[in-house]
């Protein structure tokens, strides 16, 4: 056990090298034990903290788990209506070209019911920037099939494993935006081990500073779990994702300044 | 001699238990409590003294409940 001569040593506030940012609001998050949100609301709150710019910033949250983003990230925020988070970014950044703005969204919000206000989006080049957390599933409604769900993956709507036959592929809304002219930067990261999370960060942060520069859409896709929609523990659904989808989702940037480049890596 | 050390504080009541900082950990500094925090979940703890503060349990952690400290010894 620990050795209180150690502890009294250590423990200072001098010492801290990592700490909860301020900029995430001091109260629970509402998010299953294990899920990728957290991470990715830490990671983006830090990297606003880093480039001091949390005064300039407007998100816009979806419908879906994450809606109450507005409840924990301690800037301006604004709640869309479902799919809809895209086309509200899109009057806040015209009205306001020197703000940084952002969309959080999630699969059933962004490739579902919002297809259309994405891609519209993308294609027409607005300079603002996309977080899309991709977990294959409904989560907050109980783990319906979404679009992006895998062929073979079991949902509740899909409780033999998704049928292509019956039910459609999968669609992979990522690499179909990444070739709309529109598009700047299009990446796809994870937050499951230290290493991703600390690649997710320096690509949220690639994309908040390309808005100064008017490139055009930003879009960073996080393949996240969902432990609970399926039905897993959380170590287990990290290793099923890494297992899974992965090889479907692979990882790494698939479009940097403007020129779609090869996805490299295929997650360790 | 002095020798760099590290240390984590995490905050109990807001721990959820997922596991995923034990997994992250490269020294197997970490590992799930016996007792419950207020919420009924087992929470992560510091079982050794091999931390050497490298954050990574920090980074992965969801709910953002370690703080990481790291230091000199005499």
């Amino acid at each position: 056990m620990e050795e209180p001569f150690v502890k009294t040593q250590i423990r200072k506030d001098e010492n801290i090298v990592y700490k909860r940012t301020s900029l995430l609001v001091d109260r629970p998050l509402s998010y299953c034990p294990g899920c990728g949100h957290g991470v990715v609301h830490r990671m983006l709150m830090e990297t606003l903290e880093e480039m001091g710019i949390q005064d300039k910033t407007i998100g816009v949250s979806p419908v879906g788990c994450s809606v109450l983003a507005y409840d924990f990230m301690n800037i301006d925020m604004i709640g869309a209506a479902h799919g809809r988070a895209p086309a509200l970014a899109t009057a806040i950044k015209r009205l306001w070209p020197d703000k940084f703005v952002f969309t959080y969204q999630g699969d059933g919000d962004l490739a579902a019911i919002g297809t259309a206000e994405t891609i519209h989006a993308c294609n027409r080049g607005e300079n603002f920037t996309i977080i899309f957390i991709n977990n294959g599933i409904y989560g907050m409604t109980g783990g319906q099939m979404a679009p992006t769900t895998l062929p073979g993956m079991r949902s509740s709507t899909s409780p033999y494993g998704r049928n292509v036959l019956t039910m459609g592929h999968p669609l992979k809304i990522t690499e179909l935006i990444a070739n709309l002219p529109g598009v700047n930067y299009v990446t796809r990261q994870a937050v499951h081990t230290p290493n991703h999370v600390r690649k997710t960060k320096k690509a949220i942060r690639k994309a908040l500073e390309q808005q100064k520069e008017n490139k055009g859409i930003a879009f960073i896709e996080v393949v996240s779990n969902c432990n609970s929609g399926w039905k897993m523990t959380p170590v287990q659904s990290n290793k099923w994702m890494e297992e899974n989808m992965f090889p479907f989702y692979p990882l790494g940037d698939i479009k940097v300044d403007g020129k779609l480049v090869q996805s490299s890596e295929v997650a360790k | 001699m002095a020798k760099i050390k590290g240390d984590i504080l995490v905050n109990v009541e807001r721990c959820k238990g997922c596991e995923v900082c034990i997994t992250a950990c490269p020294s197997s500094t970490i590992a799930m409590s016996k007792e419950v925090n207020g919420k009924g979940y087992h929470f992560a703890m510091k079982v050794n003294d091999e931390c050497t503060g490298c954050m990574n349990c920090a980074i992965v952690c969801p709910d953002g409940v370690i703080t990481v400290f790291r230091g000199k010894i005499e």
